[in-house]
């Protein structure tokens, strides 16, 4: 288990490394002077824009200013943004916003995605399998966006339960209905991937054998057909995680909440590229990490892998 | 395997008697015979030369033909692609020639969306709109699959260090997700000063790729040993040859499943990306961009944002749902009888 | 546990005044709900189940013979349904029971050996965990459940017991799952237990052993047993009375001996002519056959041949031994492919990138006559497989040379490689794998054809029709696709595919093993007939000792990369030098009781 775990270590170090590397590279190609950008177009006095290259590192080479901000990733150095703030300050308050709203989001689609998973596998064909089946792929169908948009306005404006935009410190009660709208389309996945699952575990040998023992039904689905199910889940909401924080652009831009997304988003447009190499290599990390996570979890799961 | 000592390999397990009598009752056991005419015997073997051959697609097609899952989604799809190449059939009116005369205005005959903030009308606009978004999806799902069909059917055919670097790349592009990666990608200045469809489809091919791969890698994993294509190959078949014939046309169903729901989540993604200012051009009439104009006035007009949502979403889930119905028909357990 | 060593045939138990069947059933019928409407799986079957005694089932696949036991113990799948007759377990009707009711018969009353080791046991349990639960659920878990899942294990013959709970399944070999399996199926002491083909995923060492320790068990405890079997000669060495089942119903039953020595029905002679367990001889050709029948007086022949007359179905048996020259066509019997000193190493990737090379072939020589059949036996692991794969040159030896008619095969390239595959040709073992779903047959036979330019597209046509003529199916299948056919028949279009370049060799890979035993036979029989008309050279690999005693001439007894012992078929059976081969031999089921 100890060489397991540092195996899938080793191996998610160039994962990490080929992941910034692009990311900056692309963030690099970025358009636009950004420093011309800063001047607002106005003409500048040259010593004061080449002290503000300097800062940034524009003035190196390409690979020289990758090393840099590895480095500064790795020390938490991570620069200002063009109104001089500390990204790492911007980031630090951004990121607990967003780490509630995505942890909000998965709980919510773990705990009814298993459930409604499992009792749809379980009755295949019946009512309630069909209703979930059919719900799952409209709420796939429709962007989340507009999905966000209707809640906000149903929920938000109309029968005026919850806020429809998030107050400056993003309390965890204001970020429930952000966090149903993040987790929905990866609710229905959860759901889809798990009655398959069940559905599929429901014939397999081991599970006859289980009956012919004289386990009474609620042992075998708990103790056989679950734990066995949930594997393919766990991996599928580990690698979701990154999908949430991806998602989180679209889900904080309408409820406006103060996070990473929206951070980004602005930082993207502005051509801020310390702030957007910061929160991307932050992003990169998260998702390696939950990675990680979920090998772990996997090796739990299923001892087989241990092994291999 | 732990190598103690088990009666399967255990040298004095195996005394035991060389030859066996068989057990006999003492209790009267009764020869029953049933009459043959009960039970006719059959030929071993025998070939059904009643049933019409059908191949696997054939089999599928007729399995396909049966389901409503099916039949609904693919009316729906024919439509948006006829919408979509002749949209002059379905709206008279130009989606272009727009009056602040009507801005905001409620339906009426001949408008029967009413009409958006700048006076078009709504439903023309999602009638001409539907091009873009179709053509987004369709090239991206081609892109994804030639770059993700090639690159995984290469991998997972013959593995060794091209599957090990392949792996290790969609690794890397799988940690950024799609909408992340493609809204950086189109921040770059070759994309952002020449915005269009296609610089769309680039940015979501590039991002997107990697998950085919891993499909088409799976799948071609599974049928490189199988018996049909050791035999080919034993026939003098190049390995190469063998991948091409044998191997791919085997591995499309899964391929084929994922492609039809991935096109269906690239039109959410391109609409996504417009409804943020990153994805297609002003100047091109689409859903997301419509979405995106609608949203300051949802409030007052949810009219305005609740068709293009529409269209967009019927669209996508009949692409999902053929995907499901195609998995069902496709699924390589139930093929095997 | 005391077991008797003997495990003395005689039932024990059955001097007992216990006269009530155990397991009745009565016209049973079974329909199972498909999308074509419904089937009926099984009809009137009936069997009767006295206490402690062994009755088999014995059937081809598809005959019923586990769905019949499945429904004893509530097991049939979801589509499945009693739909007339009664089961009546030990007095009580359990026909239509409620849910409850048939859970607690499960475990302490009927207990179950299911078929394959690989896929019964949770792979995310312990087994000690697994017999634990079936202890727990049936109510006797006495708070010393510890020890006493150790001692059902050790009772099923798993040495170190006690350490062995604590490992999972993937730690276990095949033969050791089924031990556990057995464990399981006898913790709760049930009074009948269900054993579905508990052993023929095993090699057959392992497999007479586990037969040989359940035998032992049940005779010890008492224990009633339900076995199913596609083996005749298998259930009438392991069971008082056989029940044979055709087509979902019952043919014919009665003691298991007299089954076997006087078959009453069609269909049981069939099996029992067909049994390469029983069989004696090398299979002929008919025309061989007829040639000799003038000379030497044939005793067999009594089979009624109520197959149609195309096929001749039930396996000739002949118990006259012919010269194996006088069989072999004329200017045949030099050697054609030579084996010398073959010998293949692949390395295994331990932890920390440590590899250790594993000899898989070590040393192998032979030689093969043309026109004459060379058997490699082996069970799984031997190495026989990689042998065939050298030998078609799919695999590259580490070391020594395969002369095929006098020409190194390792070091052929381009041309010569490509001319090398015209005249070696397989056929694998599973009828489902070797042949392209997507190709149908015309496509299937054409393409050797195809790939080696041979004729244009009217003369391949007629070239596939006579093709198929050759292995007796009718021209028709062509335009059929592999998924609408039977397993015998995909193997009929294999050797087919095989014969289209006009080979010299073909090279078996456990060519029959997948197969029904009416429909082995037949494809032995087609394979003997081939090998007459067109002088063709086989190399059959098998772990079936009791095929090669139909096919071969020769034989090479391979172990863990190692041949053995080598010698001509008559040999090795009637005096086999090695406790190898002699254990292989013993583990023939039923070889010795057609006396």
């Amino acid at each position: 288990m100890v060489m397991f775990t540092i195996r899938r270590f080793l191996q998610l170090i160039p994962v990490f490394f080929g992941a910034t590397l692009l990311v900056y590279f692309l963030v690099f190609a970025t358009p636009g002077d950004p420093i011309a950008a800063l001047s607002g177009g106005k003409p500048m006095a040259p010593a004061v824009e080449a002290a503000l290259r300097a800062q940034y590192n524009l003035d190196q080479p390409f690979w020289m200013q990758y090393f840099l901000y590895l480095k500064n990733l790795v020390t938490l150095n991570l620069g200002q943004t063009f109104s001089g703030q500390e990204v790492a300050d911007v980031i630090a308050r951004a990121y607990p916003v967003t780490a509630r709203l995505a942890i909000m989001a998965l709980a919510f689609e773990a705990f009814f995605g298993i459930l409604f998973g499992v009792i749809a596998g379980l009755r295949k064909g019946k009512l309630f399998d069909s209703t979930v089946l059919v719900a799952s792929l409209v709420v796939i169908a429709v962007p989340t966006f507009v999905l966000g948009f209707v809640l906000q306005l149903v929920v938000g404006v109309k029968l005026g339960w919850a806020r429809p935009t998030v107050s400056g410190t993003a309390p965890w009660n204001e970020l429930i209905l952000p966090a149903l709208v993040l987790g929905l389309v990866s609710l229905a996945y959860v759901i889809r991937l798990t009655r398959a699952s069940i559905s599929e575990n429901m014939n397999a040998d081991y599970v006859r054998t289980a009956t012919a023992k004289g386990l009474s039904r609620r042992r075998v689905v708990v103790v056989h057909i679950l734990r066995n199910s949930l594997i393919p889940v766990v991996t599928f909401l580990g690698a979701d995680l990154g999908g949430l924080m991806g998602g989180a652009i679209v889900t904080e831009g309408i409820f406006n909440v103060p996070g990473v997304g929206n951070l980004l988003f602005q930082a993207i447009k502005k051509g801020e590229s310390a702030t957007v190499v910061a929160v991307v290599g932050i992003l990169v990390i998260v998702f390696v990490v939950a990675n990680l996570v979920v090998d772990l979890l996997y090796a739990w799961l299923d001892p087989r892998i241990r092994y291999v | 395997m732990s190598e103690n000592l088990t009666p399967e390999n255990d040298p004095a397990a195996r005394v035991t008697p060389a030859s066996r009598q068989g057990k006999t009752s003492t209790r009267f056991i009764e020869h029953f015979v049933a009459p043959l005419e009960e039970t006719p015997l059959a030929a071993v073997d025998k070939v059904d030369e009643e049933a019409a051959p059908l191949s696997l697609w054939a089999d599928a097609w007729r399995n396909l033909r049966k389901q409503p899952l099916f039949i609904i989604s693919a009316l729906l799809i024919i439509l948006v692609v006829v919408v979509a190449v002749v949209p002059q059939w379905f709206a008279s009116v130009d989606p272009t020639s727009c009056t602040l005369d009507d801005s905001a205005e409620g339906a009426r005959a001949g408008h029967p969306l009413g009409f958006t903030l700048q006076g078009c009308d709504v439903y023309a606009r999602v009638i001409y709109g539907t091009r873009a978004s179709l053509m987004v999806g369709i090239f991206t799902t081609l892109g994804v699959l030639v770059i993700g069909g090639i690159m995984g059917a290469l991998a997972g055919y013959y593995g060794g260090w091209l599957d090990t670097i392949l792996a290790r790349l969609g690794d890397i592009f799988f940690a950024l997700p799609l909408i992340l990666g493609a809204i950086v990608i189109n921040q770059l200045p070759a994309f952002r000063d020449n915005r269009s469809v296609w610089t769309v489809v680039v940015a979501l091919v590039a991002f997107g790729w990697p998950q085919i791969a891993r499909i088409t890698r799976g799948a071609v994993l599974e049928n490189r040993n199988a018996d049909f294509v050791t035999a080919s190959k034993a026939l003098g078949l190049t390995p190469f040859r063998a991948l091409v014939k044998h191997v791919i046309p085997n591995s499309l169903a899964p391929i084929i499943v994922v492609a039809s729901i991935s096109l269906g989540t690239f039109i959410v993604a391109e609409a996504t990306l417009s409804f943020l200012g990153l994805g297609l051009p002003q100047s091109v009439m689409s859903w997301g961009n419509d979405i995106a104009a609608a949203q300051p006035q949802v409030r007052n007009n949810p009219g305005v944002l609740l068709w293009p949502a529409v269209a967009l979403s019927i669209t996508v889930l009949s692409f999902i749902m053929l995907g499901d119905a195609l998995r069902d028909a496709l699924d390589p357990k139930a093929r095997k009888r | 546990m005391s077991i008797n060593g003997k495990g003395t045939p005689v039932n024990s138990r059955s001097s007992r005044n216990d006269d009530a069947p155990l397991l009745e059933i009565r016209d049973l019928a079974i329909t199972f709900d498909t999308q074509n409407g419904p089937v009926n799986a099984v009809r009137n079957a009936h069997l009767t189940i006295m206490p402690g005694e062994t009755v088999a089932i014995v059937g081809e696949s598809g005959s019923g013979k586990s769905t019949t036991a499945l429904a004893a113990i509530g097991l049939l799948p979801s589509n499945g349904r009693v739909s007339g007759g009664q089961i009546i377990f030990d007095g009580e009707d359990i026909t239509n029971v409620s849910e409850k009711r048939i859970i607690e018969l499960r475990g302490n009353s009927i207990g179950m050996v299911p078929q394959d080791p690989m896929s019964n046991l949770n792979p995310v349990w312990k087994i000690g965990f697994q017999v634990k639960e079936t202890l727990k659920a049936n109510g006797l878990d006495d708070g010393n459940s510890k020890a006493r899942v150790a001692e059902v294990l050790s009772e099923a013959g798993l040495p170190d017991a006690e350490a062995r709970a604590k490992q999972y399944p993937h730690e276990f070999s095949g033969g050791m799952r089924q031990r556990a399996l057995i464990a399981i199926g006898l913790a709760c002491r049930p009074r009948l237990l269900i054993a579905d083909e508990p052993t023929s995923a095993l090699d057959v060492t392992v497999q007479r052993q586990i037969l040989d320790h359940l035998d032992r068990m049940t005779t010890e405890l008492g224990t009633a047993v339900l076995l199913i079997t596609h083996d005749l000669g298998l259930a009438a060495e392991r069971a008082e009375k056989v029940v044979v089942m055709y087509k979902g119903q019952v043919v014919e039953s009665g003691p298991a001996l007299e089954i076997l020595r006087n078959p009453k029905h069609p269909y049981t002679q069939r099996l029992v002519n067909s049994a390469p367990s029983l069989s004696s001889r090398r299979l002929q050709s008919q025309k061989a056959k007829d040639v000799l029948a003038a000379a030497v007086e044939d005793i067999e022949e009594s089979t009624p041949d109520v197959g149609d007359g195309a096929h001749p179905a039930p396996v000739h048996v002949s118990h006259a031994t012919p010269s194996s020259e006088a069989r072999k066509p004329a200017g045949k019997g030099d050697t054609i492919l030579e084996v010398k000193n073959l010998t293949k190493e692949f390395k295994l990737r331990g932890a920390l990138g440590k590899s250790s090379q594993f000899k898989a072939v070590d040393d192998v020589s032979f030689t093969v006559k043309r026109g004459s059949t060379m058997a490699i036996v082996g069970e799984s692991g031997s190495g026989k497989s990689t042998v065939a794969q050298m030998a078609l040159s799919l695999l590259a030896p580490t070391e020594g040379s395969i002369l095929f008619d006098g020409v190194e095969v390792n070091t052929l390239k381009g041309k010569a490689l490509f001319d090398f595959r015209r005249r070696v040709q397989p056929i694998f073992q599973d009828p489902y794998g070797s042949l392209d779903p997507m190709f149908n047959i015309y496509r299937t036979i054409e393409e050797p054809l195809k790939i080696h330019k041979i004729g244009d597209s009217k003369s391949r046509e007629k070239k596939v029709r006579e093709l198929l003529d050759q292995v007796s199916m009718p021209a028709a299948t062509m335009h059929r696709y592999p998924n609408e056919l039977s397993g015998g028949q995909r193997q009929r279009i294999a050797i087919a595919r095989a014969l289209a370049l006009n080979p010299d060799v073909i090279i078996c890979d456990e060519a029959v093993s997948a197969l029904d035993v009416l429909v082995q036979a037949q494809v032995l029989n087609l394979l003997n007939e081939l090998q007459e008309d067109l002088g063709l050279t086989y190399l059959f690999i098998t772990h079936d000792l009791a095929v090669v005693r139909q096919i071969a001439d020769q034989v090479c007894v391979m172990q863990n990369g190692r041949i053995v012992e080598a010698a001509s078929t008559d040999e090795v059976f009637n005096n086999p030098k090695q406790t190898y081969t002699q254990d292989l031999l013993n583990a023939i089921p039923g070889a010795t009781l057609l006396v």
